[in-house]
Formats: C-alpha cells, structure tokens, sequence
C-alpha cells in the first residue's frame, strides 16, 4: 500500500473500521444489552414482577407437574411442551408449547401465533400470574444483535458477519500498527484534542483488548459454518444436517406414533437427572405428548462449564426408561461448543456477567472513539479551509452526520423501546412489533435530524435527549408499574434485577447527561478563549475540545 | 489537502476486491484443503477447518494491503488459490 507494514496497516485500520462503525455500534449495543437480556424480558413484563417477590417453596418435581397440568388442559395435541423451572436468572415457571403447523400458515403467522402460546406459574402459589403484556422484551435486542430487522434473518446474518470480519480486520490491522501498545495503554492526555481521542481509543480498545479479540471472532464462530461452507460441502457434500448432527450433537428428530399413550410420571425422571447431576433439571421438554412415541428431555442448569452445549438426557415419555444421554464429545467438538459459549457468555455468574458487560461498553466506546477520531483527524485537512469561512468536505459532514446519528442517536432508540413498552395501551393488537417500531422510529429521527443539521448543537441535543429518556425510565415506571425503585430496592430477591435495571439505565443516562453538559463546557471555553470568532459554523469542531 | 490520483483509487480498488473476494475464493479453498487433510474424523475436521478459516481469511486480507503494489497482491492471491485449488482436485479426487 504506502511505504511500510505499519503504514500500510494503519490505512487497512482506519477504513475497515470506518466502514462499518455505525452498524458494528447497533451491534456491540445490542450484545451487550444480550448479557441481560432475560432480565431485560423480565423489567418489560412489570405484571410477572408480583410473583417473583416470593420465594420459591415448591420442587421442581411439583413445579413439573402443575405446568403439565396446564399444558394437558390447554394444547394436548401439541407437537412440543417445554417447561423452564425457577431457577438464579428466572424467578417463575414458564411453559410454551408448538402446535402442529397448519397448512398455509406463513413463518410470520407461525412465530406470531407461537408467541401467544406460553403462560407463567408463580413459584411460590403454583397458580398463573397474571397475564403479562405482549413484549419481546430482551429478545429483540438479542436478535437484533445478529438478525437484524424489517429484513430475513438470512439477511441479516450476513450483512452482520460482514461487519463483523471487517472489525476483524480492523483489531489485528490496530494491533499490528499499534508500536507502542503497552505503554500506550498508560497514557491519557485530556483536554489535548486529537490527542486525547486518541488516548481515548487506545485506552479503551487496549484495555479490553483481549475481550474485543475474543467477542469478534466467537462472534463469527456462532454461524460460521454458514459463512464459511466450503469444508462441509467437501467432508459432506449436501448433507448438511449429517453435518449438524455430528458436530452439535443434535437429537434426532422423532415422528408421532399417532397412537395414543398416557404420558410416564416424570419425577422419578427428574429425581435420575438431579442424582447424575447433582442440581435439578433447569429445563423439561417433551415431544409429541400423550403419544406412544413421547420423548421427555430434561436439561441440566447452565453455568458449570464453558461450552453452550448443556448435558440433557432422553426418556422414553411411556415407559418413563432413558433411551440416552449427552455423551462426553471429542476435544475438537468441545472446543468449539467453548468458544461459542465464551460469546454468550451462559456459563457467566453474577460479576462475570458484569464484567462482560463493562466489555461490552468498552466495545461500543471504542467503536464511538475510533468514528469521531477519524472526524477528528480529517477535518484538520480543512483547518485553512474553514477559518476562511469555507466548509467541510462531504465526507467529514456526512461521517459527523452518522456518527451523532448512531452514539447519540442509539441510546434515544434504546430509551424508546423501553419508553414504548410502559406508554402503549396493554390491549394492543401487534403491540410487541409496536414496541420494535418505535426504537426504529426514534433511532430514524435522530439519524435524520443528524443528517440535516450535523453541528455540536445536535450532538448536544440528542445527548440531552438520550440521558433524558434514559434516566427518566426509573421515573417513568414510578407512574405506569407497582414495581419501581421505591418497592424494588426493599423487596424481595426476586425483584433485584428490577432494580438494577432502572438503576443501570438511571447511570447511563447521567453519563449521557455528562457528555452533554461536557460539550456545552467546552464551547462556552472555547468561546472565552477566542472571544471574536465564537461563532458555530456548520460542523461540530470536537476536535477543539 | 493531498490530491487522490485516479491510480490510486484503482489500486484501492483493486486490493479491495483482491481482499474481499478473491481472499474469500482462497479462504474456502484452504479451508477445504484443510478438513480433507486433517488425519481427524469427519466432525473433528469440518469444525477444526472452518474455526481456522477464520485465520486464514484475516491474514490473507492484511497480506493483500501490506503487499507492496496492487498487482503483486492480485497476482499472489490468484496463484496461490490456484495452486491450493490444484492441490485439492488431486486430493479430492485419491479420497
């Protein structure tokens, strides 16, 4: 390229990041949002939060088998019943179930209807909860994270994986031209402009570099036999299911005998599984109930080992005998079942999980500090340009644009999404796509607003928005839930991850807060220092700060 | 501001289609390589080569943009694939 490997390398590292920050910022925010994503699911669902106070006092065994007493009154004819006991992460006992597939029924109508086909038993009374509002919750960050939306899960995962190989580019090329790594690490230079948000990448791409690293290519790992398929067509030809089989250790799919049989007893089944394991099943699956060819599936908790795999063992649903177990896999498959599992993080106790967290932030402050670096940098060439009253060139006007668009804007779409989920009617129809709308909503004005007028003021303005929306959410559930901060923070151990949501976004917000009021600090400074030519022209000029 | 020649924009270019796909063309076919020699079984090797591939894509992307000219980098990424692509019809074809 230009003379020099680490010329060369440094110029790979600016545009591979710059290409795709703003996509690859949706993306670690809507990962790291993931980490939490059940309580996330759990925050959004303020009618379950009643039940969860209490204590569990029932065993799994009946906790089991009031679930089942449910799903045989409501969907005997189910192809699949799942059962997720109480356990750390879920408070209360969930049952779904899948219809068999009616004919013309789109994947869409599928999903939808399959979303309504769940109902929840307090732990502690064996009775339903209320019916909780219709929310994706976390699930849609989690999804969004990957599949993207308003397009085909295909789709997404490959635009995804794109951005994620070019940000694997991007961190080796960094490390390459990065001399001086270890001690780069221990300088920050404030108040230095460009220097400082230098300083400021460095900092928080080298301090959690080994996460960053690890995120991105385990990131690739989770679906990387559909962007790599060249070794399975060669070892497996066509087969790609053979493929499946082998190396995820999938079960294999079971027909219905279509001859009916009363469902086996499952205690003795969970009493087996908890001896073997030593902990209680976290989930009971059972295929093709009150049929002679039943399967029940119990699956041991998560959080005991790396891999994503969770060891389960298969009864015969009749007999109540165990057909199989997950057998110990090769080191190669074990390995692999690691490293997807290092990505979501399954295996993660309580401070663990907030210390990827913390990563996961770093990530998106790292994509931030690199976006608005290369503004930075680039707008020095229209130094001469601009103190004559001329203007910018369009890339740095349309970059300054996408990046207020996404590290400002974002947070505002986060904050709506939750926002929409206490403000919309309960009743409505369509509601959880309802609350999807409106992160794209409040996210597409921030980007368009940014576009039309990309000057510190905006950037001032969304994040004052931002912090806002953010930690007004705490107020917010004050007026709409029985479960703010004032019960949550004296309740029972049920409740705590209610309160530590509203108190993590009442932190983020006052970090946007500060951010805004930082910006504000620095023009007014900046407008002491130079007092005749104060006056903001049509960029943001950060890089004086 | 330093002026953008139009040769350079076509070495940019060029490198970046080098990178993108003509890395992803030696990518799989290393990869492919990879899982058929590997003295492994069959799930063993699939997932061994295609967690590398990963590897390989990176570094030969990096090889292309540090590679002195643009035609280096297009000519290397071409033999090279050839090379391994000869390699794994004459595998293929013993297995």
């Amino acid at each position: 390229m230009k003379d020099g490997l680490r010329q060369s390398m440094a110029w790979v590292h600016t545009w591979s990041g710059l290409l795709v920050c703003w996509l690859l910022l949706l993306v670690f925010m809507g990962g790291t949002a993931s980490y939490y994503r059940h309580e996330i699911t759990f925050w959004m669902k303020p009618e379950l939060h009643k039940a969860a106070g209490a204590q569990s006092i029932i065993t799994p065994a009946q906790s089991t088998a009031l679930a089942l007493r449910e799903l045989q009154e409501r969907a005997p004819k189910a192809t699949r019943w799942t059962i997720d006991l109480p356990e750390e992460r879920n408070p209360l006992i969930l049952a779904t179930w899948q219809n068999p597939p009616k004919k013309g029924m789109t994947r869409e109508e599928r999903r939808d209807a399959f979303r309504k086909q769940n109902f929840s038993l307090d732990p502690a009374t064996g009775l339903q909860t209320a019916a909780p509002r219709d929310s994706r919750g976390g699930e849609f960050l989690y999804r969004l994270h990957f599949d993207l939306y308003y397009m085909s899960a295909i789709w997404g995962r490959w635009i995804v994986g794109v951005a994620a190989m070019f940000m694997l580019v991007a961190i080796v090329s960094g490390v390459i031209t990065h001399k001086r790594i270890f001690k780069d690490f221990f300088t920050f230079r404030p108040r230095k402009g460009q220097r400082s948000w230098l300083d400021a990448h460095n900092v928080t791409a080298v301090l959690a570099l080994p996460f960053h690293l690890m995120i991105t290519y385990t990131g690739l790992v989770t679906l990387m036999f559909m962007y790599m398929p060249a070794a399975t067509k060669v070892l497996y030809g066509t087969e790609q299911n053979v493929m499946f089989g082998e190396v995820f250790g999938n079960a294999e799919r079971t027909k219905p005998a279509k001859v009916p049989a009363p469902l086996a007893d499952l205690a003795p089944m969970l009493a087996q599984a908890e001896r073997a394991w030593g902990v209680a099943p976290a989930r009971v699956a059972v295929s093709h109930p009150n049929d002679a060819a039943a399967r029940v599936e119990l699956y041991r908790p998560s959080g005991k080992q790396l891999s994503n795999i969770e060891p389960s063992m298969t009864f015969d649903g009749v007999s109540g005998a165990l057909l199989s177990q997950t057998e110990p896999v090769s080191t190669t498959l074990a390995a692999r079942a690691a490293i997807y599992g290092l990505h979501v993080a399954h295996f993660a106790d309580p401070l663990l999980r907030a210390l990827f967290f913390v990563c996961g932030l770093a990530g998106c402050a790292m994509v931030a500090t690199g976006a608005l670096l290369w503004g930075v940098k680039e707008r020095q060439a229209y130094a001469k340009v601009v103190a004559k009253g001329g203007r910018v060139g369009f890339g740095v006007r349309l970059v300054d644009a996408l990046n207020i668009g996404a590290i400002a804007g974002l947070p505002i779409a986060f904050a709506a999404y939750f926002w929409a989920n206490r403000l919309l009617p309960v009743e409505m129809a369509q509601r959880s796509n309802a609350e999807a709308n409106w992160f794209f909503i409040a996210w597409g004005a921030a980007a368009i607003l940014a576009q039309i007028r990309p000057t510190r003021a905006m950037w001032r303005f969304q994040l004052m928005v931002g912090a806002v929306l953010m930690a007004g959410i705490p107020v917010l559930n004050v007026f709409t839930t029985q479960s703010h901060l004032g019960v949550t923070l004296f309740g029972g151990a049920g409740l705590g991850k209610v309160a530590a949501f509203d108190l993590v976004v009442l932190l983020l917000g006052a970090l946007l807060g500060w951010a805004a009021w930082w910006l504000g600090h620095k023009a007014k400074q900046k407008a002491v220092a130079k007092q005749p030519a104060s006056k903001t022209g049509t960029t943001s000029n950060m890089e004086a700060a | 501001m330093t002026t953008i020649t139009w040769r350079y924009r076509g070495g940019v270019t060029v490198r970046a289609v080098a990178a993108i796909g003509g890395g992803y063309v030696f990518t799989s076919i290393a990869s492919a390589l990879i899982a058929l020699a590997l003295p492994m079984s069959r799930a063993d090797a699939v997932t061994t080569a295609t967690l590398l591939s990963f590897v390989v894509y990176t570094c030969i992307i990096l090889w292309v943009f540090a590679t002195s000219s643009a035609l280096r980098a297009c000519v290397g990424v071409i033999a090279s694939s050839a090379v391994l692509g000869a390699l794994l019809w004459f595998v293929g074809r013993a297995a």
